[in-house]
């Protein structure tokens, strides 16, 4: 056999989640031809089975060093691996928040369980690249499934313009990284990470590199919604629907962080004192902006972006940290964040008033009083993402602190302070309008599927699964340690 | 006789790049300017990566450039088809318009 072919059957047996997905996809393009949108409930079912799939084989087949495959076009590593169970798990929670909501809303068009997989395969590729081409490839599967993802509900207006707002601001981006990733490829020669790094560390490179990393970083932190590239985030999660939202502030950021934290510590780890800068810049202007947007919101969704933004400036502060600390904390801080916010937007779902969807935060009035259960989730859950102990974000963000400060970014560390406290106004802001203001109308009871989904996710906010934790860490510290 | 080396081929990609994004900031009038502006943007980058390609010797290059081809082909199609369900919607395509959300 030629090397090519060799290679490629080496190479398979450790794409089997991505082969699954893909798979997957094809099969349910058929299926759903086939039956229309009558097979909605049960492939969005076997959508979460794939999902839950490919992440479980991920861990499976964990190899316990890196393995480049596909003629290293793409990695099988500690990273990767860690990145496609978190993404797996939100994206599979997600997908049945959303498949019970459009259910409800009688809106059970069968692709969308075939478009959120295919997302998925991005993200997937996203997270193991390891060449330039693969990288923007991955990222353009992701995005493109996401702009189909937020125009969704075809008759609305406002979904269509955050589709394409969405779609506009994106392509920029996606413009951006090309054009860094072009400077990039001519100054070191290749497109290969580990021959980029090779030829950064002989010397390499001089303004044009510089460019075009700085154009690369830009370019991803939109893709992460960091601020100031975060124009587009607080439209697309108003306009796109609510289940879609849930699924734009979960799946996609673990995608863009991972991929973030490969680009910066594999290719230009020699360049460190350069990006640190701009890592350091886009962490402090997330914080702060994302806090202090979100402080005038009335619309919970709207401002849920702007904690994401913020949120997204904490993660990337870890990122900034140097490889000893930073990517661990920043891992494990996402995976502290996720069920928080998946917890908040299945009770934003639930947020029903005969049959409509209300999504005000003057709509949570007095709920307290209504919905006992619901106000003590919404509670645990908001108290999360805002870092009170004893949640669970707590112990992220002080991973987060810790990093910056034995990195010696002890600037950063007040700013991502201040940015933390003025957060906590509005996250209080909301808690004061649950529990102590005059009782609007009634909300409906919300659906099993919801209140189970914001169950699992408010008790997944507890520290109580303290021996989870532990195994979370040390996950996190092995799968950074073999990666970079 | 004069020369045409590499610098000149990233001049005209930077400008290509350059007129690209500037389509999209500043046209105040038709969404399908901005789709073209990306499509300027886009291949401009194309330039980019087969100029170097052709100066280093290297065959990566020129594959990478036929990914962004056939990307850049997908991104036209998905956006043209939102542009169609915006259009069904609101019954006009100028930018300025597009503004029911903000703050």
């Amino acid at each position: 056999m030629n090397a090519p072919l060799v290679d490629l059957t080496n190479s398979l047996p450790l794409a089997r989640p991505e082969l699954l997905l893909a798979g997957f996809a094809l099969i349910a393009v058929v299926i759903g031809a086939w039956f229309k949108d009558r097979a909605f409930g049960a492939l969005s079912f076997l959508a979460v089975l794939a999902l839950i799939g490919a992440g479980g084989l991920a861990i499976m087949f964990q190899p316990g060093a890196p393995v480049e495959i596909l003629q290293g076009a793409m990695v099988v590593d500690g990273v990767g691996v860690f990145a496609k169970v978190l993404i797996a798990f939100s994206a599979a929670a997600t997908l049945l928040l959303g498949a019970d909501h459009f259910k409800h809303t009688k809106e059970t068009r069968f692709e969308y369980p075939i478009v959120v997989t295919l997302a998925v395969l991005g993200m997937f590729v996203m997270v193991s690249a390891q060449d330039l081409i693969s990288l923007y490839v991955g990222v353009e599967l992701q995005s493109l499934s996401a702009y189909v993802l937020a125009a969704w509900r075809r008759d609305d207006a406002r979904s269509s313009e955050a589709g394409l707002k969405y779609f506009v601001l994106s392509a920029i981006s996606s413009g951006l990284l090309l054009f860094g990733s072009s400077f990039v490829y001519g100054f070191t020669g290749s497109v290969r990470f580990d021959a980029i790094a090779a030829a950064i560390s002989e010397g390499a490179g001089g303004v044009g590199l510089i460019f075009g990393i700085v154009m690369m970083l830009c370019a991803l932190g939109f893709k992460m919604s960091a601020a100031p590239f975060h124009m587009w985030t607080p439209d697309v999660y108003e306009g796109a629907p609510t289940p879609v939202t849930a699924f734009f502030a979960a799946a996609p950021k673990v995608a863009a962080v991972a991929l973030m934290a490969r680009v910066l510590y594999e290719p230009f780890a020699g360049l460190e004192d350069q990006w640190r800068q701009v890592v350091a810049a886009l962490a402090a202007i997330s914080m702060i902006w994302g806090s202090i947007g979100a402080l005038l919101q009335t619309n919970l969704k709207r401002l849920m972006a702007y904690s994401s933004i913020a949120n997204m400036g904490f993660v990337l502060m870890g990122l900034a940290s140097g490889v000893e600390n930073g990517p661990t904390a920043s891992l494990l801080y996402l995976s502290f964040y996720l069920p928080a916010n998946i917890g908040v937007f299945a009770l934003i779902l639930a947020m029903r008033r005969d049959g409509q969807s209300v999504e005000t935060v003057a709509d949570l009035a007095g709920l307290a009083q209504k919905r006992p259960w619901m106000a003590a989730m919404f509670t645990m859950l908001l108290f999360s993402i805002a870092g009170i102990p004893p949640f669970a974000g707590f112990i992220g963000k002080l991973l987060v602190f810790t990093a910056a400060v034995d990195a010696g970014l002890v600037w950063l560390a007040i700013v991502g302070a201040i940015g933390a406290t003025i957060a906590a106004a509005y996250y209080l802001r909301i808690l004061a309008s649950v529990w102590f203001a005059p009782p609007a109308a009634p909300l409906q009871t919300a659906s099993g599927m919801v209140a189970v989904t914001a169950t699992a996710m408010a008790v997944l906010t507890f520290p109580v699964l303290v021996i989870v934790l532990g195994m979370l860490q040390d996950w996190a510290e092995a799968a950074v340690r073999m990666s970079f | 006789m004069f020369e045409i080396g590499l610098s000149h081929y990233l001049f005209v990609a930077a400008a290509l790049f350059t007129i690209g994004v500037f389509g999209i900031f500043v046209n105040r009038k038709n969404v399908i300017i901005i789709l073209m502006s990306i499509e300027l943007v886009l291949l401009s980058v194309n330039i980019n990566l087969v100029a170097f390609s052709a100066y280093l010797q290297n065959l990566e290059g020129q594959i990478f450039a036929m990914m962004v081809l056939t990307v850049a082909a997908a991104e036209a199609a998905v956006g043209l088809a939102i542009l169609v369900t915006y259009f069904r919607n609101r019954g006009n395509i100028a930018v300025e318009d597009i503004n029911q959300m903000r703050g």
